[in-house]
Formats: structure tokens, C-alpha cells, sequence
């Protein structure tokens, strides 16, 4: 169900996610003490490499972490196996990636 | 009847970080599409945030930050379970993270209001 490479990429995934999680919950808490609206947000957002360096890499991270993670839960609760399981976890990655580089795009590009 | 193994702190902390990791799965690409109306529609957007400020949604969003840093912090003990010695303290770490997750979305929610 999990194989070893599989099971390294989501603990790595992991040890990637926890530093950028514990920032986007300080930028969480910067914007929200800040009364920061949302065109104040992008206005500091756009243009941004750092932004653009710190998202970028939230996603693709996230990505990775998600779709491993929800084949896990799959596949215990929903017994979907084999190639199904496959098609589900690319799905679930490519949807998570594609959409997030897009949001990434959005409030950075 | 409940299985014995259930009734153990820990299997609480596996089933918290699993329900986490969960939501935060369905609600990533809720987040992404709103935030993907930055690109072209900023009217869209803008009604969106608006609509965010409301009482309803910011205690859906303490919800949200509290299960992002559960899913954190319960993600850290995991970590340390499986890559650094084995210590006896594994409940203490679990209550901790916990404490720290409740921590940090009462501030979020203490920032809002």
C-alpha cells in the first residue's frame, strides 16, 4: 500500500511542511493583527520573491504530503488497492499541485 | 465494544492527527480556488474576504488553524517517535501538542474578535 519510497516522501514532505506551516501560521497572525484587508495582502504579496520561494514550495510540499496521506486513509477505511489506488494518490497530487501553483500564481505573480 | 487498544491516549492522538489531516486535505483546494480569484476576478475575491469577517466563518477559521498546528504539532511527536529514541513521555508530548494547538487557535481567535 506504502512502500518505502512512498513512506520517505511523506516523511520528508513532512520535515519540509513543518517550518513553512509554523510560518504561514505567523503570516495568519501578522495579517489578522494587522487588520491587513485583502487588497493590503497582495499589495505585499505581489511581486514577492520570497512569497513566491515560501509558497511555491508549500505546495509542492503539500502536495506531496496530501495524496500519500489520503491514499493511506483510502485505502485502510475505503480498501481501494492496486491501480486504483495509484490513479487516486496522482489524482489527488496533480489536483493539489495544479491548483495551488495557480493560487501561488495568483497572490504572488 | 470498544477495542482496548482505543481506549489508550495515544490511539486519541492517532485518530485527532488522522481527522486533522483529513479536513485540512478537503478544505486545501476550497483555499486554493478562493485564492486563485486573486488572478482575474478580484471583485469575487474581495466578496469572499468580506464575507470571511463574519462571526460564523472566523470560528470556522479558529477550527482551521487549530487543526492545522494539531496536524503540526501531532506530525512533530510522530517525527520524534519514529526517527529519535524511544522515551517514555510519548502521552506527555501528545498532551502537549494538543495544549499548544488550542494555544494557538484561542489567540487566532482572540486577535479576530
Amino acid at each position: 500500500m506504502i512502500g518505502v519510497r512512498l513512506y520517505l516522501a511523506q516523511r520528508l514532505s513532512a520535515l519540509i511542511l513543518a517550518p513553512l506551516v509554523a510560518g504561514h501560521l505567523a503570516v495568519i497572525f501578522y495579517a489578522v493583527q494587522g487588520g491587513l484587508d485583502g487588497a493590503e495582502i497582495l499589495s505585499r504579496t505581489q511581486g514577492s520573491v520570497g512569497f513566491g520561494l515560501f509558497y511555491g514550495l508549500f505546495v509542492i510540499a503539500v502536495s506531496v504530503h496530501g495524496a500519500i496521506g489520503l491514499r493511506v486513509v483510502v485505502h485502510e477505511h475505503l480498501k481501494l488497492a492496486g491501480r486504483t489506488l495509484d490513479g487516486f494518490t496522482l489524482a489527488t497530487g496533480a489536483v493539489l499541485l495544479g491548483l495551488g501553483l495557480r493560487a501561488c500564481v495568483a497572490v504572488v505573480g | 465494544m470498544i477495542k482496548p487498544h482505543r481506549n489508550h491516549p495515544l490511539w486519541l492522538a492517532f485518530l485527532l492527527h488522522r481527522l486533522s489531516g483529513v479536513c485540512l486535505a478537503l478544505y486545501l483546494p476550497v483555499h486554493f480556488l478562493v485564492l486563485g480569484l486573486a488572478i482575474d476576478e478580484t471583485a469575487r475575491l474581495g466578496g469572499v474576504l468580506r464575507w470571511s469577517e463574519t462571526l460564523p466563518v472566523e470560528m470556522a477559521v479558529m477550527g482551521l488553524v487549530f487543526l492545522l498546528a494539531v496536524h503540526l504539532f501531532g506530525g512533530l511527536r510522530l517525527l520524534v517517535l519514529e526517527f529519535l529514541d524511544w522515551h517514555d513521555r510519548q502521552k506527555s508530548v501528545a498532551a502537549a501538542a494538543v495544549a499548544l494547538s488550542f494555544a494557538a487557535a484561542a489567540a487566532f481567535f482572540l486577535q479576530v474578535i
